[in-house]
């Protein structure tokens, strides 16, 4: 596999969460995401609940993954900040230590700047930690230690998830 | 690649629907939408042209349920099928864990499935993947048509390696779910070899 698989534990899990709730009121927005560049939710905070958050996970990365492909094209490595502007509200979309993406969504409660500020400190933060995170995993890779919670799983078990 | 989350304890999967265009990838995906309950799934999302050929991508969300305590979630993806929309199958094909190669069984599209089958090994090994070492099955649809190759013509034109292969209609659902199944399965005991 060319890269490790991505492992979320409890104690990254609960700083993500503190630094994203922190986000959230800083920047006075409404939801913040975390998403997997491959599609994949890691977290949210806010009115979470009033969203379809799988859906605007696997397209927030079909996003970045499309303009990353025109960045390329026009020969820059890739677009790190996307702002959508909606009639009420607006999207900011960031890419954080090259491997996952943040997005906020605010209203004329908040402003540009001020998302684009506090995102900056918070982003710098939630990198470190990902970046611990990749360590960890390759550490595991590399002792070839499997992180898969079952080890004993079996044909009925996957047989159950389709009966 | 798959995300496992302890906090929440959630493994995420992602499945990716490859073929030429029209072999029925949008199809597969759409009677496994039908035939899931409500609260197994999300929204299915196609980013399509006003003629339905897909865009971009379907998506497909699937949760169906717990191993061990842990929710499993599938996320199948189709790609666009046809020949100019290359760079959206790369984009799609990033962070794969398992792969469903279908193929159209119709006599006159040989040379389409061939050719897709090759944009796939291609595509995948430029992100440093070698599908012979993925998840991966191979579905052999439209069974139900007249003007078709037999099994054998089939599996020595897109299934030299012997990989687990299904023969299907996905209009009705025949061959559909065994399809999903047999993916997800290799690529759980992927995880469990631990790569
Ligand atoms: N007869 C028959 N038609 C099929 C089958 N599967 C798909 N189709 C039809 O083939 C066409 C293309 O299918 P679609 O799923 O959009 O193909 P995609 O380009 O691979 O996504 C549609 O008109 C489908 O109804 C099948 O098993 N048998
Ligand atoms: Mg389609």
């Amino acid at each position: 596999m060319s890269t490790a698989q991505m492992v979320m534990y409890e104690e990254e899990f609960q700083k993500i969460n503190e630094i994203m709730n922190r986000l959230l009121k800083e920047a006075n927005a409404k939801v913040i995401f975390l998403v997997d560049k491959n599609g994949q939710l890691i977290s949210g905070v806010g009115e979470t609940e009033r969203f379809d958050t799988t859906s605007l996970a696997s397209l927030t990365a079909g996003n970045i993954a499309a303009t990353g492909g025109l960045a390329k094209l026009i020969g820059e490595k890739e677009f790190s900040i996307l702002f959508h502007e909606g009639e009420k509200d607006n999207l900011h979309i960031s890419i954080v230590g090259g491997r996952v993406i943040l997005v906020v969504l605010f209203d004329s409660r908040s402003s540009l700047g001020l998302v684009r500020l506090r995102v900056k400190k918070s982003s710098e933060e939630l990198s470190t930690i990902f970046e611990v995170l990749l360590k960890k995993a390759e550490d595991k890779e590399r002792r070839g230690v499997s992180d898969f919670p079952f080890a004993e799983i079996t044909d009925d078990d996957i047989d159950s998830l389709f009966s | 690649m798959s995300f496992i989350n302890y906090a929440s304890r959630e493994i995420n999967c992602k499945i990716v629907y490859y073929g030429p265009g029209l072999c029925g990838k949008t199809t597969n995906l759409q009677y496994i939408y039908q035939k899931t309950a409500p609260d197994a799934k999300g929204k299915m999302i196609s980013l399509a042209t006003e003629t339905e050929r897909t865009l971009f991508f379907d998506f497909l969300p699937l949760a169906l349920g717990e191993i061990r305590g842990f929710k499993t979630r599938f996320h199948l993806y189709t790609v666009p099928g046809q020949v100019f929309y290359d760079a959206s199958r790369k984009l799609i094909l990033k962070g794969v864990d398992g792969v469903v190669f279908v193929a159209d069984s119709q006599e006159e599209r040989t040379d389409a499935n061939c050719e897709s089958l090759d944009n796939l090994r291609g595509n995948l090994q430029e992100q440093g993947y070698d599908l012979d070492k993925l998840p991966y099955v191979v579905q052999y649809n439209k069974r139900d048509l007249n003007n078709i190759l037999s099994i054998e013509e089939l599996r020595r034109d897109v299934n030299p390696t012997n990989v687990p292969e299904f023969e299907a209609c996905a209009t009705t659902g025949e061959g559909v779910f065994e399809t999903l199944k047999a993916v997800a399965k290799l690529i759980l005991m992927d995880l469990k070899k631990g790569r």
